[in-house]
């Protein structure tokens, strides 16, 4: 079964059950999206990805809403550009984007003003770093929520890690805020595979960009040091 | 814990132990009951009874306001500082209480004995400036002549009709007062698609806010196959300036009991949810006493009146988040969740609470079913205009004579309403209305001709919302009251999609400076945009409407948000 609609004004047939987003990439049309990951549940959180269909009011999300016969979906109307560069403008404003190279390219091409909201309270955080593995740095996080997904029932089933606060205080965070090590954490690293912006970091990656010699780092990893030498003997 | 604390606590959450997940927020509650707070002990003791992962009874308890991971007291004032008590000094009774205690909002004495905090629209808007002294109202507070009234919230009732208010205004109608469901009755004695058919025929559409038509809703979850299905009374009642369903449901509980009961027959339900914010709870035990009352009588229950039809309703409280009213947010906390809407489609006629088919309507919905089952579509039809069939209820609040629930025939002008309440009070000027609820619109003296019914209001880019007229007289600073809708929604917003979650934060802080006086070059073009994308492009209807009012304001008084024009408004 294939359906046919119109995108951008060009008349497409695609498989049936094919989302928007699907489709414009199969016709080469870009369509930007944040949260949106193969691997993760489409929530259609970050909006970026939004469209405009003929006939209906609100702009809607291309990850989710799925092709239909007779549809006729925009793009890049003046509608959409607008929310795209005007949620690329508040994103920059609240967070610290210096990790997210896409979304940094994103903003040159859509006119977006990294400072268009002076004055602006941002969400900041000390990055945290409690476990041998990987560091979470909030400042960087811009709520995808992949790395929640991951560590539940999208991947791995361990929910150590879900929401604190609500609305523009939220933020990642365990139970009671514990330490990695003290929660049901197994350390499997998806978390860290999913982050789009460097919140979640390897922390040897950490390390090494804040300075640190490879050599450095591997004193401070006594445990696997030690193995090699043993085995070097 | 000690030992004793351990079995108290599980006494008071075993209730809900057999619910799994979706006992997580009574057993919240039942624990602050006890300790004021949820501890760390505690909440492991809560997931470990319900087997919820640590973390998320952890997002759960962050999510809502009324759960508290900090040391907190049970002893709880809750002052309003919301649009229609910031009108009559909410905030100043806040400072006073505060000062008086030697403590800060928000915070809680040493001793656990006392907490006092600010809290968003009570729902007692007619009896502003009001505060929640734990279960009890406390209104009209006076801090001049050190006077107030605590206890059950009185309800003022009037308007020109008395069809849905018919047992509103002496206190709560007991069920051999109200009558033994004769409607009901009625309708276990016609087909279940006679009755769905009926609520189509009689036009009637949702009272909460979005006015979506109540027949189409019904005839989907009784088409829809399913081996359980659910009716959701919808009592999250949040919107600020809105406090009909608190009169309708402490006075006239039955008439809401009834209602769900048709809806359970029309759609094949057997369960029934009554979800009612814990801002209300003076009402609780009226609503579980009408259920005792029902469940006696045999209205309730198994093979109820030997019709083959079984149908209970259970009620469930909820913790301080106005974006549960939004229907596929208030199923995720029936579940156990935070309050995050849903992507819709699908919508909860097929997919509702437990992902059954589910009827989800307004009290005030509610409340209409019974009235058109007893007399017909025909009949019922005569109320109202053509198109806007019915009686409706008015939540009259702010700067009037006489503040309380107005039912009216839709096709009444504002006019001829605000001529009801007294016209304004003390026979100043008119300034304003904010029409609808936070989430509507500003309308000016140029609006009062306007017939309110869904067709005229929509011309004249009114939205009917959930019935909200909260009026301001002329001394009024429109600044103020838009920079207290700045702050409720970036209070409310889930915090979900970028555009509300952010957006309600950038609204906010622009409005803050516009409060303040101090704009900067370019708001008035950031606020729009932030308006805009909020509207275009948010999740749910809470983000779609949190520009609403805002944007209505830019419109009416451009000059309050322009830089440099400040001088002029003033001086008004």
């Amino acid at each position: 079964m294939t359906v046919t609609f119109q995108m951008d004004g060009k008349e497409i047939t695609v498989e049936d059950g094919m989302t928007l987003l699907e489709a414009a990439r199969e016709q080469g049309i870009d369509i930007p999206t944040i949260c949106f990951h193969e691997a993760t549940k489409a929530n259609g959180l970050c909006r970026i990805c939004v469209v405009e269909v003929e006939g209906w009011r609100l702009l809607q999300p291309a990850c989710i809403v799925k092709a239909a016969a007779e549809m006729k979906v925009q793009t890049r109307s003046e509608k959409v550009v607008r929310a795209r560069r005007t949620i690329l403008e508040m994103l920059a404003s609240t967070m610290d984007l210096s990790d997210a190279p896409e979304i940094l390219t994103m903003m040159d091409e859509y006119g977006a003003g990294a400072d268009r909201f002076p004055d602006a309270e941002r969400r900041e955080s000390e990055v945290k770093d409690d476990n041998p593995m990987y560091i979470r740095d909030y400042s960087k996080c811009l709520l995808c929520w992949r790395c929640v997904q991951v560590c539940a029932e999208d991947a791995q089933y361990t929910y150590a890690i879900n929401f604190e606060g609500r609305g523009y205080e939220t933020q990642i965070g365990t139970f009671f805020d514990k330490s990695i090590p003290e929660t049901t954490c197994v350390l499997c690293g998806q978390c860290v595979g999913v982050c789009p912006t460097g919140a979640l970091k390897p922390k040897r990656q950490f390390l090494l960009e804040s300075g640190m010699k490879p050599e450095e780092i591997s004193v401070l990893n006594t445990g696997r040091k030690r193995r090699k030498e043993k085995t070097n003997r | 814990m000690t030992v004793t604390e351990t079995s108290q606590l599980h006494t008071a959450i075993e209730p809900y132990i057999p619910l799994g997940r979706s006992g997580l927020l009574p057993a919240l509650h039942a624990a602050q009951k006890i300790y004021g707070w949820v501890s760390e002990p505690v909440a492991t003791e809560i997931a470990k009874a319900l087997r919820v992962p640590l973390a998320d009874v952890h997002g759960v308890i962050e999510f809502y306001s009324l759960f508290y991971n900090e040391p907190t007291s049970t002893h709880v004032i809750r002052v309003c500082t919301d649009v229609a008590c910031a009108l009559k000094g909410g905030e100043g009774i806040l400072n006073h209480l505060c000062s008086h205690h030697g403590l800060k909002p928000g915070q809680t004495t040493e001793d656990l004995s006392l907490t006092i905090e600010a809290s968003p629209c009570l729902g007692l808007c007619e009896h502003a400036p009001v505060a929640l002294v734990d279960d009890q109202a406390e209104t009209n507070i006076d801090l001049e002549k050190d006077t107030y009234e605590l206890g059950r919230p009185p309800s003022h009732v009037y308007g020109t009709i008395r069809l849905l208010t018919a047992n509103c205004g002496n206190g709560t109608t007991s069920l051999p007062k109200y009558g033994d469901y004769a409607a009901f009755k009625k309708a276990l004695g016609m087909k279940p698609e006679e009755i769905v058919n009926e609520v189509k025929a009689s036009g009637l559409v949702g009272r909460g806010g979005a006015a979506f038509p109540a027949g189409i809703k019904w005839e989907g979850a009784a088409k829809a196959e399913a081996d359980q299905k659910y009716v959701v009374c919808n009592a999250d009642e949040s919107e600020p300036g809105t406090f009909k369903d608190r009169v309708l449901l402490i006075d006239d509980p039955h008439r809401t009991i009834e209602g769900m009961l048709i809806a359970g027959y029309a759609i094949g339900a057997s369960k029934g949810y009554i979800y009612i914010r814990a801002e209300y709870p003076y009402i609780f035990p009226v609503l579980e006493n009408a259920l005792k009352e029902s469940r006696e009588a045999g209205l309730l229950g198994e093979n109820i009146l030997g019709a083959g039809f079984s149908f209970d309703i259970e009620v469930r409280v909820g913790a301080g988040a106005y974006i549960c009213g939004e229907e596929t947010a208030l199923f995720e906390s029936i579940e156990g969740k935070r309050g995050f809407p849903r992507i819709k489609p699908p919508f909860p006629t097929t997919h509702g609470v437990f992902g059954k088919p589910t009827v989800i309507n307004n009290v005030e919905t509610l409340c209409n079913v019974p009235l058109i089952v007893s007399q017909g579509s025909a009949e019922y039809r005569k109320i109202g205009t053509e198109k806007s069939p019915g009686p409706k209820l008015f939540c009259v609040s702010g700067d009037v004579e006489r503040t309380g629930v107005y039912e009216i025939p839709f096709g009444v002008t504002l006019r001829e309403l605000l001529e009801m309440a007294g016209g304004v009070k003390s026979g100043k000027g008119l300034k304003s209305i904010l029409f609808g609820g936070a989430a509507g619109a500003f309308a000016t003296s140029e609006h009062l001709d306007v017939k309110m019914t869904f067709e005229d209001l929509r011309a004249a880019g009114l939205p009917l919302g959930s019935g909200v007229v909260m009026v301001f007289d002329e001394t009024r600073d429109m600044r103020q009251v838009l920079k207290s809708l700045g702050h409720f929604f970036a209070h409310e917003s889930c915090g979900k999609c970028y555009p509300c979650q952010m957006g309600t934060q950038r609204q906010k802080e622009i409005l803050d400076r516009v409060a303040k006086g101090k704009i900067l070059p370019e708001d008035f073009n950031r606020l729009q945009d932030v308006g805009w994308t909020m509207t275009d492009a948010s999740l749910c209807g809470l983000g779609q409407t949190a520009a609403s009012a805002v944007l209505s304001a830019m419109k009416l008084w451009p000059e309050i948000f322009v830089e440099g024009q400040m001088s002029q408004v003033d001086g008004q």
